[in-house]
């Protein structure tokens, strides 16, 4: 059983999960993402890598096959959007997404950052300066090491750091390098991560 | 808002507001540094988007071996060579031959025959960067039988960049991937046709260069320049808000002829702007657009 300490469930104020995921990432986000409950108080933003080989219309089809999964809506994180609670937000291939202040997306051509665009160190540095400790960070299975400064950046600007528990994954190489980059509060499997997330968002379930 | 005392500052620490954050201070530098390059040289940033440019103000920071962003000030205002170089880092430069092949297909297919209706054709490339789209709009309108009608405008606010398109010499390690997107984007001869290689680069022939005037010009404060028929300015108004987006697009409509095309960025879209209703969409996925003609 996982211990949501008390502390977490009655003083925070989460608005948002950015998930950064890799190779494997597919499979775990089709397991996680429909285990959250449909009446998920937070807005989500998930960012996969993509290879380069990466046809732009696959995008598509990863927001479709996620909503069929999903009660929650699904779409894709567009230019100047604002981010409302409740939706899955998915970050479009080839560019980088960030978070402005006002709480909407931008999006941008710059050099890939740890080989990666988008990477997933932009958005959460542009998340966690945007959030600071109302947000949530996630690192899912993954090939590389991209996540482990940005999920840093979440951590020491007072939000929460999750990591999926590196035997479980896919490929453990990300989620090992963001564990060894900064004491990460929780390392869970990926069916403990959606049970941690629905007691701490919405208080529900064991009471110790 | 209340006044402090004056004998509460006795003690000689200084106290920060509290309520500001280490970000805010952040944020605080980041607008006081765009002032100074508004005041000093005229260009104006505060309304691109605040996020990815504070990523390239730190990118700055860190090639200048400074430590604050209010460091920077004074070196922008004092030291043009500083401000060159915060000019470059401020501009971003990276594109591709034939980026996003689809795109050029749409055009040969759905928007060359219009313009081959006219005798003369004005083409503005806006925000060119280093020049890989507009050789590929050159080489395209050329496959049609249309460059030699053509007078192709190339614009950018970063000089260097300009200088850099204008050689037309890019890497050769980079034309495997330009072929590649040249075969998508529905080429008719061969991609080798249009460059030379030596020493390790590929130098665009001049049966391409001379029908492109590379220019500088800022679109946030520079005025329409000619009567264009088609419009190209891809993965530029992603960087602004709303307010520039519409003045940019504004601009557009007003140096586009009746019935001129515009083309913009795939993540980009008039489906928010105020100029929407100015424009008729020739292919959504494609972000061609056609200015609406209402007489």
């Amino acid at each position: 059983m996982i211990d949501v300490p008390q502390s977490n469930k009655s003083n925070h104020n989460y608005q948002a999960l950015v998930i950064g995921v890799s190779a494997g990432g597919f499979n775990a986000l089709c397991h996680l993402l429909p285990l959250l409950p449909d009446n998920f108080p937070l807005a989500i933003v998930v960012l996969q890598h993509r290879g380069d080989n990466f046809n732009v219309n696959d995008d598509d089809f990863l927001i479709t096959y996620l909503q069929r999964l999903c009660i929650m809506p699904v779409q894709e994180a567009k230019q100047r959007e604002s981010i409302e609670a409740g939706r899955i937000y998915i970050a479009p291939a080839k560019y980088h997404l960030l978070i402005e202040k006002e709480r909407l997306f931008s999006l941008s051509l710059e050099p890939p950052i740890n080989f990666s665009i988008p990477s997933i160190d932009v958005l959460f540095n542009s998340a966690s300066r945007c959030y600071k400790n109302q947000l949530i960070g996630l690192i899912l299975t993954g090939a590389n090491s991209d996540g482990s400064l940005g999920l840093k950046a979440i951590h020491d600007n007072g939000g929460l750091t999750l990591v999926q528990s590196p035997d479980t994954a896919e490929v453990a190489t990300m989620p090992q390098a963001a564990i060894n980059a900064h004491k990460v509060d929780y390392v869970l499997s990926l069916n403990d991560i959606a049970i941690f997330l629905q007691e701490l968002t919405l208080g529900e379930k064991v009471n110790d | 808002m209340s006044l402090i005392p004056i004998t509460n500052t006795k003690n000689k620490q200084v106290n920060y507001n509290k309520k500001n954050s280490k970000e805010d201070l952040v944020d605080f530098e980041v607008s006081l540094l765009l002032e100074a390059v508004l005041f000093c040289y005229d260009y104006d940033f505060r309304h691109y988007s605040r996020a990815s440019l504070t990523r390239r103000v730190y990118n700055c920071l860190e090639k200048s071996h400074i430590h604050t962003i209010a460091e920077m000030i004074p070196k922008v205002i004092y030291d043009t060579d500083f401000f060159e170089l915060f000019l470059k880092e401020m501009s971003i430069t990276v594109t591709e031959m034939f980026r996003d092949p689809l795109v050029f297909k749409t055009l040969r297919n759905q928007v060359v025959t219009q313009l081959k209706t006219y005798s003369r054709i004005n083409i503005w490339h806006a925000g060119c960067a280093t020049g890989e789209e507009v050789y590929s709009l050159a080489i395209m309108l050329k496959e049609e039988g249309l460059l030699s009608r053509c007078q192709i405008y190339a614009t950018d606010f970063n000089n260097q960049s300009l200088a850099i398109a204008e050689q037309g010499i890019y890497k050769a390690e980079k034309i495997a991937g330009y072929t590649r997107n040249y075969i998508s984007s529905g080429g008719k001869a061969s991609f080798a046709d249009y460059y030379q290689a030596r020493h390790g680069n590929a130098k665009m022939k001049n049966e391409l260069t001379e029908h492109i005037t590379f220019a500088h010009h800022n679109l946030i404060k520079d005025q329409c320049f000619a009567q264009m028929h088609l419009i190209v300015c891809r993965n530029v108004l992603i960087y602004f808000d709303r307010k520039l987006q519409d003045q940019v697009l504004s601009l557009f409509k007003q140096s586009l002829l009746h019935r001129g095309y515009l083309v913009l960025g795939d993540k980009e879209s008039l489906e928010f702007s105020s100029q929407k209703g100015n424009f008729i969409t020739v292919a959504n996925n494609q972000r061609i657009y056609q200015k609406a003609c209402y007489d």
